[in-house]
């Protein structure tokens, strides 16, 4: 019953979707005001919909109705409950459906918080907000549906991949879904202000609440997931430049941009087609992220198994949505009124630059990923593409990025002297070099090419904090006044700091682990000691423990330094009863430092265990700096100035920065 | 107009360096950092030269797991009309095991031995790489592997994932 009223909701939310995707474009057309009144509530109705059928799903899953298909495939009773409600996004159908679901709450958040969009641009955001929800709908109605009976039903479930009974991947795909198919508002933006004809400061004003979400969300996403690869494959790594990470980081890359490249259209009312463009590319790239990773064309963990219809399906979803987006584009948008001159060297400038180094970024990354499926496709040898290819891409071109991106945010608008970014920047470069020096001089073994990367990093941290400390302390007074100078900045400003700060601490974080890591792989016996990176491991033994649905053998590692007790380290093998699977848990112990990272091996014939121990420094640092990033979204959108309905800013407010 | 000409001209230089920076970065990469997927009959036929890096695919042959007391594992890598032996040192994935289809990254030796810095076998056992499948299916051994029970088609349901 549950399970048919799940999917009669998404059959009425499918037709709701038709009518909100049609009528308002009518009546925005011709002008007719009841047909544009229907988008706003059909937008919530359509919410409400998704949102039972979403409920009814869960319903299944945590009473364990294996009568549907798909509980049955993806489902066991013995699993704990966040696990059986996580399960829920586990799988194909499932996941498909917390798509639209996302894709439905931001199209119901326009239509409940844009109260200052014009009533005809609303209606035509929602418009085409509902006919992408159509497209999915769709495509989940017709070969995907989750609510599938079995008949006869099984009496258990299947289980769900051990691998995914976890914290950190019960929270990764609600989190990356939220910016992937947030920028889902983005696209429908620019199509609305393209249908529209008039992209101005307005228009951007409009869509940066809105990216600065989806951004943010996607950040915490991509960073969740890559933590869960971090601790749960037992690699000892962060990132591996496989296809579906690639997937998830291009929007997030072109999204950067876009970030950036509206503020230019915001303030100045330039660069206003390929600001339209990169809105465009941003969903594009979520759709072909969501194609490759649903499709099967590749062979990875998120590859749910691959059924032809469907990845045909979403191909030709994605053929209409972005070639119907970039025709439009072409037609309509050599109309748009060119704004204001700038010079080369000038904070439009240096976001154009910035926008150029990303966008180069993305397209290697995008060629790297899908040039291994084009060569199968044409019949050439099978290869890989992996991370010396990325390394010697992508790497290279963050390099100037990085290097420009404190001159950039100091330069004026219009027009700047570089001489005066000199002034407020030497101090932060001295220092970069002399503290680049002193870790060249004292760090044995010699860094070699990744002291470029640590200096880059502090570059970035100190050139990004410099102006604003320098502003606040400058003509002398007290640290009252260099407090109250300090808390005048505008949210918006200190959203930068934060976010560029993140940058930095993020970028000294992955030289450090992906060049400082000490990795030793030995055959270690009970009570034999082993030396890593300056401690005595101690190698234990081996008892067995159960879970609620494991058995496992667990590994113990006692850690000192010097004869001093520093923790004591568990990792497990565990065998899941009802995947019959086992899965390897690290034994991890974290500092802001450095982490240790244990993994029990196999056992050999003579009672001698092969395990392998990691020193990974400054890895922490990694996730903290994806965090200060998002923080940097949520200061941005927390600015007032920026609130969606909130008044139009008074001009005193917008002179950066207050004194 | 004429600030607008030289702001056109700065950005068109701009981006045509960019873009030839980025493409002579790409083309440079895609000639060398890529590595090339092989099967043991390809290997059989044309052998590669010893110290390139490629991916070895295949199945791991029955019986021939042999596990040394320092730590480091033997294989042999089938996939039906030849064979490669393998040597790894590290831990294993969870999912290796006989008749497992696995894929592995490393280099060939003099002696023709494969010397692996890096064995892949999928997260999900009832799914194969695909590469693996494709050279199994060329060698021939696709039945048979089904009929031992060790490796079979790729199911048209149930793999799992995000």
């Amino acid at each position: 019953m549950i399970a048919e009223l799940g999917h009669f909701a998404l059959v009425l939310a499918f037709a709701v979707a038709l009518v909100q995707g049609v009528l308002p474009l009518f009546g925005a057309a011709r002008r007719d005001a009841t047909l544009v009144a229907v988008a706003p509530p059909a937008a919530l109705l359509q919410l409400l919909l998704i949102s039972i059928s979403f409920g009814a799903l869960v319903h299944l899953y945590i009473v364990s109705d294996f009568s549907v298909a798909n509980v049955a495939a993806n489902s066991h009773q013995s699993k704990p409950l966040v696990y059986r409600i996580s399960g829920v996004w586990g799988n194909h159908e499932g996941s498909l459906l917390l798509w639209v679901w996302i894709l439905a709450l931001f199209g119901a958040a326009v239509a409940a918080f844009g109260k200052n969009l014009p009533v005809l641009f609303k209606s035509r955001v929602l418009a085409v907000q509902a006919l992408i929800g159509v497209g999915f709908l769709a495509f989940m109605l017709f070969t995907s549906n989750p609510f599938e009976r079995l008949d006869p039903a099984p009496l258990e479930g299947r289980g769900l991949n051990p691998i995914l009974q976890d914290p950190g991947l019960a929270m990764h795909p609600p989190m990356l879904y939220l910016g992937y198919v947030g920028f889902s508002t983005t696209f429908s933006f620019a199509i609305a202000g393209l249908l529209e004809g008039r992209i101005d400061p307005s228009w951007a004003r409009w869509l940066r609440p809105w990216t600065l979400a989806a951004w943010t969300a996607l950040t915490l996403g991509i960073a969740l997931g890559s933590w869960w690869a971090y601790y749960e494959l037992g690699w000892g790594g962060f990132w591996f430049w496989d296809p579906v990470e690639n997937a998830s980081f291009m929007p997030w890359l072109a999204g950067t941009a876009l970030l950036h490249s509206a503020i230019v259209v915001e303030k100045r009312d330039t660069l206003k087609s390929w600001t339209i463009l990169l809105a465009i590319l941003t969903f594009a790239l979520s759709l072909l992220g969501t194609f490759l990773v649903r499709s099967g064309v590749l062979t990875s963990v998120h590859a749910f198994a691959s059924d032809p219809a469907r990845g045909v399906f979403i191909l030709a979803l994605l053929v209409i949505a972005v070639g119907g987006a970039l025709a439009l584009y072409a037609w309509r948008a050599p109309s748009l009124q060119g704004g204001g001159m700038f010079a080369p060297v000038s904070r439009e400038g240096a976001l154009l630059l910035n926008n150029l180094l990303l966008a180069s970024a993305t397209a290697t990354v995008l060629l790297g990923t899908l040039y291994p499926l084009a060569l199968d496709v044409l019949g050439g040898p099978k290869i890989s593409v992996g991370p010396p290819y990325f390394n010697a891409t992508f790497v290279p071109l963050m390099i100037p990025l990085f290097l420009a991106l404190p001159i950039g945010s100091v330069l004026a608008w219009k027009r700047a002297e570089l001489s005066g970014a000199v002034q407020r920047l030497w101090l932060a470069a001295v220092a970069t070099v002399v503290l680049s020096v002193a870790l060249l001089l004292l760090r044995d073994p010699p860094l070699g090419l990744s002291l470029i990367g640590y200096g880059l990093g502090i570059w970035l941290i100190l050139g990004t904090l410099a102006d604003p400390l320098t502003r606040a302390a400058l003509p002398g007074g007290g640290l009252a006044r260099f407090w109250r100078r300090l808390s005048g900045l505008p949210r918006a400003s200190w959203a930068m700091v934060v976010a560029h700060v993140g940058l930095g601490v993020l970028v000294i974080g992955v030289t450090a682990t992906s060049t400082g890591q000490s990795e030793r792989i030995l055959a270690m016996k009970p009570g034999q000691t082993a030396e890593l990176a300056g401690y005595e491991v101690r190698f234990t033994g081996v008892r067995e423990v159960r879970g609620p649905n494991w058995i496992a053998q667990r590994g113990t590692f006692e850690v000192t330094r010097d004869g001093a007790f520093v923790a004591e380290l568990f990792s497990d093998k565990r065998f899941f009863l009802v995947e019959q699977r086992p899965t390897t848990e690290a034994g991890i112990h974290t500092t802001l430092w450095r982490d240790l990272y244990f993994v029990l091996g196999d056992p050999a014939p003579d009672g001698a265990w092969t395990v392998r121990l990691y020193h990974n420094p400054l890895v922490a640092w990694i996730w903290g700096g994806a965090v200060l990033m998002a923080l940097g979204g949520l200061l941005s959108l927390s600015d007032r100035r920026f609130r969606v309905g909130a008044p139009r800013p008074a001009r005193a407010a917008a002179a950066v920065p207050a004194e | 107009m004429r600030l607008r000409k030289r702001q056109r001209l700065v950005l068109v230089a701009l981006v045509l360096l960019l873009g030839a920076g980025s493409a002579a970065l790409v083309l440079a990469a895609l000639g060398e950092k890529v590595s090339l997927f092989v099967a043991p009959s390809d290997l059989a036929e044309k052998p590669l030269e010893a110290g390139k890096r490629f991916r070895l695919g295949g199945l791991v042959a029955e019986g021939s797991v042999e596990r040394r007391a320092d730590g480091e594992v033997r294989f042999a890598v089938t996939d039906g009309a030849a064979t490669v032996t393998v040597a790894y040192r590290g831990i294993l994935p969870d999912l290796f095991r006989e008749g497992q289809g696995i894929v592995a990254q490393g280099t060939l030796e003099a002696g023709g031995l494969f010397r692996a810095s890096e064995v892949l076998a999928k997260h999900d056992e009832s799914y194969m790489p695909k590469e693996v499948a494709e050279a199994l299916k060329r060698g021939g051994h696709w039945k048979e592997a089904g009929e031992e029970g060790g490796a079979s088609l790729p199911p048209a349901a149930g793999g799992e994932g995000r």
